[in-house]
């Protein structure tokens, strides 16, 4: 039961990182029909920025309790302006493109930031300083501690606000009018590039905090974090049906928890055969047995339509 | 066709907010061209449309229409040619910018968000507006134009029918408070009773001042609203007049009449 409750909790502190950066691809591909595949770079971005931007202000002396939010601040506005720069330069070029041009050049843009990263930062593996006492706490037998705490409720305060933004504000309006029709949208007096720009505005923004709570959370930073975790959000957000952020968020809670209890369990179901390393193959499984069984999605039902 | 400038019966006493009738017309289009993908759907067209008044653009299918309508919108840019709004030439004008300007094109398949609610739609007319008040003002007089939306109003509008989904794009285009309202083929694919309603609503509009270019390949219904008609023709106007006039040419009759 403790080991049940364990993986529960890993899974929902995995699973609402992949919930953050899953968002990022579907908003992408619910307004442009783009799959970014540059995203998970964008991710990795905010946390070596962070990463360093933390590193920087210890050096200088400024508390860890002010460096932590700063440094976040930094990273978000960082990835925020490289999301806009791909855009920009990556995508709005060819907008009215066929759809596979796009597609290869987000994973050009994808290389371009690795490289780039790994020419800043290095090949090596950063290691996040330890700036506050993460305790750990005991519930029923499991162990959580202050940053998993912090994880969960920072990204259900996220995905709450993004909520409200994308429901109830006139940006958000404006921005699913253009996921749904943009010439609509321009008669409606929409700049829609400008929608555009802010909608990878928000996904990178939003990656950055989670690239920072990544790091945060397993200590490390690394120039290539960010392609295995590209992937696996953008397996959540497939699997709760890509262009609908309800799915995205559910996708991500459920891979996380798909992969935890898979990873917890798998050594007894093959008994020992297989170990907790197999982690990462569960969430390949589920994006290959979503393909084949119901390629819209749990919440999608759009994919028909756009693909 | 002659130039007889009978006041219409259709205007109220309002042009457009109470403002003094001018002599400049509120849009002028001066040989206008426009091709896209290799197709040249408008070649060389001059209309305008006066402050108040209802013009109707008719002809047949592939005759140019919408394309035409397009380009005032900004949707599409013009090979040549000038379109000049209030005064204004809008060679640089963006199709967003000119919603802010006072233009408004209910398009061809009417484009109501179907994801969004009747209500949010309204408000995505009112998106280039800020003050809260008179927006909600607006909504109110919406609600009041067309009742149907009333009962509707938290409703996705691609669960609304054909004619209703005609009334909210109209409504919609109406929140911007426009000073053009563009219409384009308002009775197509709606059983004849709603496009007696819609046609209604748009002589209700015209009587309050609104200056309105109405597209439809209905020539009959659209030249009875009307005040003056265009007719086109392969991308060309062959033939300008009063509707009246137009009604009883034998040429329209023989080509859009059916008789």
């Amino acid at each position: 039961m403790e080991i049940f409750l364990q993986q529960i909790i890993n899974g929902l502190v995995q699973g609402s990182v992949y919930a953050l950066v899953a968002l990022g691809y579907t908003m992408v591909y619910g307004i442009l029909g783009l799959i970014n595949f540059a995203h998970g770079e964008v991710v990795m971005t905010g946390a070596m920025l962070a990463l360093s931007a933390l590193t920087a202000l210890i050096g200088w002396g400024v508390s860890p309790l002010l460096a932590l939010p700063v440094s976040l601040m930094l990273a978000m506005a960082g990835c925020m302006a490289l999301g806009y720069g791909i855009e920009r330069i990556a995508y709005r070029p060819l907008r009215h493109a066929p759809r596979l041009a796009p597609l290869i050049t987000a994973i050009g843009v994808s290389i371009v930031l690795q490289n780039l990263a790994m020419m800043i930062w290095g090949r090596e593996y950063h290691a996040f300083p330890q700036l506050i006492i993460n305790r750990p706490h005991l519930i029923f037998g499991a162990i959580i501690n202050d940053i998993q705490i912090i994880i969960v409720v920072m990204a259900i305060g996220l995905m709450a606000g993004l909520m409200v933004v994308v429901h109830r504000t006139r940006l958000g309006r404006a921005m699913r009018a253009v996921a749904e029709n943009q010439h609509a949208a321009q008669l409606m007096g929409v700049d829609v590039n400008r929608v555009i720009s802010i909608t990878f505005m928000i996904g990178s923004a939003l990656a950055a905090v989670a690239g920072l709570m990544v790091s945060a959370n397993y200590g490390l930073a690394h120039y290539y974090m960010g392609f295995l975790l590209g992937l696996k959000a953008f397996t959540a957000a497939v699997l709760g049906g890509i262009g609908n952020l309800r799915g995205a968020m559910l996708g991500g809670l459920l891979l996380g928890l798909i992969e935890s209890l898979g990873a917890g369990y798998i050594g007894d179901i093959t008994g020992g055969f297989m170990g907790s390393q197999y982690q990462d193959v569960f969430a390949f499984l589920v994006l290959i047995a979503v393909l084949v069984f119901r390629p819209s999605g749990l919440l999608g039902e759009r994919l028909a339509e756009r693909a | 066709m002659n130039k007889r400038s009978a006041p219409s019966p259709l205007k109220g006493e309002g042009w457009g907010g109470g403002e003094k009738p001018v002599d400049r017309p509120l849009l002028e289009i001066h040989g206008l061209q426009v091709a896209y993908s290799g197709i040249h759907a408008v070649k060389g067209v001059d209309f305008h449309v006066a402050p108040g008044e209802l013009v109707a653009l008719i002809g047949s299918n592939g005759a140019g229409k919408t394309t035409t309508l397009k380009t005032l919108a900004g949707l599409l840019s013009p090979a040549s040619g000038q379109v000049i709004f209030d005064g204004k030439n809008l060679a640089k004008a963006a199709a967003h910018q000119r919603v802010a300007m006072g233009m408004a094109l209910v398009p061809e398949g009417r484009g109501v968000f179907a994801r969004l609610s009747v209500a949010e739609n309204l408000l995505m007319g009112a998106y280039c507006r800020s003050n809260q008040t008179e927006i909600s003002d607006d909504l109110a007089r919406m609600y009041d134009l067309f009742p149907r939306l009333v009962e509707r109003r938290d409703q996705l509008a691609g669960t609304l029918s054909g004619g209703e989904q005609q009334m909210l794009a109209m409504a919609r285009a109406l929140m911007s408070r426009p000073r053009l309202l563009m219409l384009d083929e308002p009775s197509m694919g709606l059983a004849p009773l709603m496009v007696k309603k819609i046609f209604a609503t748009i002589q209700d509009v015209a009587a309050q001042g609104m200056s309105i270019l109405l597209v439809e390949q209905n020539a009959r219904l659209a030249l009875q609203v009307a005040a003056r008609g265009y007719v086109m023709e392969g991308g060309a106007i062959t033939l300008s007049g009063e509707s009246s006039d137009l009604l009883g040419s034998d040429a329209v009759q023989r080509a859009y009449l059916g008789g």
